[in-house]
């Protein structure tokens, strides 16, 4: 049976490559990963965390001090001055403007700026912003990194409170409670997981983005809360320390990408994790 | 009702209803904030770029000049490392993240379905700085130690294509950029896929399976074509993040402006490597303008890309009943 | 009819009849869940065997062990024997792909493939026979013919599959399951989803496949039942209760069960 015995082994080959495929993402996964680890905590001591970043070719010990402070700092007001709008803005799309033009191309222009290039995000900043008031600075990081928040709560908000069953609205209407105390007090209440699922992810997302910051906030050698002046973070102090030829900075550069990839992933279990014991009610 | 609790219930009810449509007119204005965040990036770089726009016009695109201290600028080789390293990355990405997707849905075992699932999305959520440092560091070296001498010695003495594999493999270039761009939408691609694969309805498969097809030939003949529409706007969801790609691009791309073949092998430039590289120090005026006007082209065209994309999978939800 | 005249009939027809396949002893299991219990019958050559019985009794889940459809999803397993022209076809050993060469398959809904009409029939044929084009031409032809489709469908052989109506559909599956000339066509309450008028010509469809093809058929109409078929089992929770010549369950039923669910007086 020439036939048969051909179509099985094809589908054999098939199912293989199928496997293959699997392994070779696994494999650059855990690649990248195990790597970044082993690299990474060589360089993590106490001084990452005390000390400043050093000159080049110091012979003094430094540390990403003020480069961890920095992210810290522009990321917590990121997500400050993104998560209202975003959330505010997924209500509009799950509880009033399900069917109209608004919400349509609110939802369908949001996708798109989920995945357009964060870089372009830098750029717009900077010439609305930066180039007016002639310096870069930390606040311009901020406002960079709040525009990338914001379509990431925008979509996991609607996608929760979609989730909410009419019949929860339709019982607190029938109660008499205006649209504004239903959203507020009820479906916003039931879907609280989702949305910090939501915010949680965003924080994830920009505490790794580095490209939208390299015109706004720059970085900065120094000690500096100043949000008018550059601003020193992680990323862009990796950026800077990783392409250079002195092997200390690139051993701090190590450590810092070991640290966000930490956070960032961790950022990502912990919101899986909650996000499933909500919904497994 | 009495009448006193007639006033009560008319005066709350006036006071429920500003606070209606307050909140209403709040939610509506912060929707409204997405398009006009769209139209702003658009003008705005236009403005920015107008000094620029003014002086090269179109022929920016095409010239492959890019000169600062002439003030001379033409967008040739970004735009060309940008393409042919999003390109690259499609060729080896579509492949495996369909050979993902089939063993999601049909090989594996249920109980790997989720863990395997979750660690292919981790893939996604590893910030591009670490992919671009660790590509530069780790990945480089090897690649030219190992892989680059067996291509060019194996697929670079082919004709016509033998030419991609040509010159001294440094490790970094195109073709190392490619790669690693490559594993970074894997996870986007073969997770539409997946989704896609998934909401085939069982009657189909099984009315495939009846006849006596393989698993194989069920997918092939039956289930690709079924989601045909689904999947492309997949692979199109990953080439608009593939262009927009900057930290992992630039690290490995070899931050060269000029092109002296058409070797994969050779470094070069993408629009987001020469923004990432050059900015910070360039001067505000015609420098500035040319770079935003290289920001300008990469938004619309991953703009075009990811509308594309976004029309087709409505196409498909709505075909379907379902939301991808 | 008393029971001696019954008996009769049963040995006279028996005399004629051949059994393509049999169930010995069949149990299965959705998991832990015991869905068919000890099944023992004959499905005869040539003639439509139809399984009635209330939603959940197990006729479906019996049909699909017929062509091993079971195996697509792990948790679901048969023991026991299936034998068709006398070999076991639950044995580990079968190739299913060849087994579904001979056991056909029609479901509920119709399920055309995403292709022309033409290549709906083609695709099946191909997988277990090379054949020139024009022997595929007149395969595809005859398979038409058979399902009456032929006049409707000869002028647009390209067209896709979806762009016929439901009952056009429904007859195309037919068409694209007696096109790899099987021994046996399952048919899963395939009017269920039809108007009447195209249940009636799929109903007259069935009688003429007799002819060639031994058919198995589940529906949960019972006056459907009764037109069409030559033997009836009754099924309720997953054991068959009773077993015989449809006019003779219909009209004279042994078991006080099988009378009660044909009256009506549950259902």
């Amino acid at each position: 049976m020439e036939l048969l015995t051909r179509r099985k082994l094809t589908n054999k080959f098939a199912l293989t490559l199928s496997m293959l495929a699997m392994g070779f993402g696994l494999f650059w996964l855990t690649w990248i990963l195990l790597t970044t680890f082993e690299l990474g905590i060589a360089g993590v001591s106490l001084d990452l965390f005390t000390k400043m970043t050093p000159p080049p070719g110091a012979n003094e010990p430094g540390g990403l001090l003020n480069a961890i402070v920095g992210s810290v700092i522009m990321v917590s007001l990121a997500t400050a001055l993104g998560t209202p709008i975003g959330i505010l803005a997924g209500v509009y799309l799950a509880e009033y403007g399900r069917h109209t033009w608004l919400g349509n191309s609110t939802r369908f222009i949001n996708d798109i700026l989920l995945s357009a290039p964060s870089i372009v995000i830098g750029l717009f900043i900077y010439a609305v912003y930066v180039a007016k008031v002639g310096n870069f600075s930390g606040i311009s990081g901020v406002f960079a990194l709040a525009l990338i928040v914001i379509p990431v709560v925008v979509a996991t908000t609607e996608n929760m409170l979609k989730l909410v069953p009419d019949t929860l609205r339709e019982a607190a209407f029938a109660l008499g409670a205006p649209k504004s105390t239903v959203i507020m007090k009820v479906t916003l209440k039931a879907s609280t997981a989702g949305v910090i699922t939501g915010i949680l992810l965003a924080v994830a997302r920009i505490a790794g983005e580095t490209a939208p910051l390299l015109f706004t906030a720059l970085s900065n050698q120094f000690w500096s809360l100043n949000l008018n002046e550059p601003m020193a973070n992680l990323p862009v102090t990796i950026f800077k320390f990783a392409m250079s030829p002195f092997k200390e900075w690139q051993q701090i550069a190590w450590a810092g990408v070991f640290l966000i990839t930490l956070g960032v992933l961790g950022l990502n279990i912990v919101a899986r994790v909650i996000f499933r014991q909500k919904h497994k009610n | 009702m009495s009448a006193t609790q007639d006033s009560i219930a008319a005066s709350a009810g006036g006071g429920r209803k500003f606070g209606d449509w307050l909140f209403f007119n709040l939610t509506r204005s912060f929707a409204a904030l997405t398009l006009a965040m769209l139209a702003g990036i658009i003008v705005s770089l236009v403005i920015g770029s107008w000094e620029s726009l003014q002086k090269f016009g179109f022929s920016f695109i095409w010239h492959q000049e890019w000169n600062p201290p002439m003030e001379q600028f033409g967008a040739l080789i970004p735009i060309y490392g940008t393409l042919v390293t999003s390109l690259i990355a499609l060729i080896i990405a579509v492949p495996v993240s369909f050979g993902i997707a089939l063993f999601l849905t049909e090989l594996s075992p249920v109980w790997l379905r989720r863990p395997l699932g979750t660690a292919i999305e981790l893939l996604a959520a590893i910030p591009s700085i670490v992919y671009g440092m660790w590509g530069l560091m780790v990945f480089a070296p090897i690649f030219a130690t190992h892989v680059q001498p067996f291509l060019a010695g194996t697929l670079g003495k082919l004709p016509l294509i033998g030419a991609l594999f040509a010159g001294p493999g440094l490790g970094i270039g195109l073709l190392a950029a490619g790669i690693i761009l490559a594993i970074m939408i894997i996870p986007f691609i073969a997770s539409v896929m997946r989704d896609v694969f998934d909401v085939t309805p069982a009657m189909l498969k099984e009315s495939a399976y009846g006849v006596g097809s393989t698993t194989w030939e069920v997918i092939w003949n039956v289930v690709l074509p079924y989601t045909k529409v689904g999947v492309i706007g997949g692979i199109m969801l990953g080439l608009g993040r593939a262009l927009g790609e900057t930290m992992a691009v630039t690290f490995v791309i070899g931050n060269t402006n000029f092109l002296s073949g058409i070797s994969l092998f050779a470094p070069g430039n993408s629009i987001t490597s020469v923004l990432a590289n050059e900015f910070g120090e360039a001067t505000p005026g015609i420098y500035t303008g040319a770079l935003i006007e290289l920001g300008l082209i990469l938004f619309l065209i991953t703009l075009a890309v990811l509308v594309s994309s976004k029309l087709l999978l409505l196409r498909l939800s709505k075909h379907e009943g379902t939301k991808t | 009819m008393n029971d001696t005249s019954q008996t009769m009939m049963m040995n006279e027809t028996a005399a004629r009849l051949e059994a393509q396949m049999a169930f010995k002893s069949l149990d299965f299991y959705y998991g832990k869940y015991h869905a068919l219990k000890n099944i023992n019958l004959e499905i005869y050559k040539r003639n439509v065997t139809a399984f009635i019985g209330p939603s959940g009794c197990g006729k479906s889940t019996l049909l699909r062990v017929m062509n091993r459809m079971y195996d697509l999803y792990p948790e679901q397993r048969a023991t026991g024997e299936l034998l068709l022209d006398g070999r076991n076809m639950l044995d580990r050993n079968v190739d299913v792909t060849v087994l579904r060469a001979k056991v056909g398959m029609v479901f509920q809904k119709p399920t055309p493939f995403p292709m022309s009409i033409y290549e709906n029939i083609a695709f099946g044929v191909r997988l277990h026979e090379s054949m020139r084009k024009s022997e595929m031409d007149e395969r595809v032809e005859w398979a038409l013919r058979k399902a009456a489709l032929w006049d409707e469908a000869k002028d647009k052989l390209g067209q896709s599959g979806m762009s016929l109506s439901g009952g056009q559909q429904q007859r195309l599956c037919i068409a694209r399951g007696i096109a790899v000339k099987p021994e046996v066509l399952l048919l899963d309450e395939p009017t269920s989803a039809l108007d009447p008028i195209s249940t009636m010509r799929i109903e007259e469809l069935i009688g003429e496949l007799k002819e060639e093809f031994t058919i198995a058929i589940v529906t949960h109409n019972m006056q459907q039942a009764a037109r069409i078929s030559d033997f009836t089992a009754y099924m309720y929770l997953g054991e068959m209760v009773e077993f015989g010549v449809t006019d003779q369950i219909f009209i004279k039923p042994k078991k006080k069960a099988t009378e009660d669910y044909i009256t009506g007086r549950f259902g």
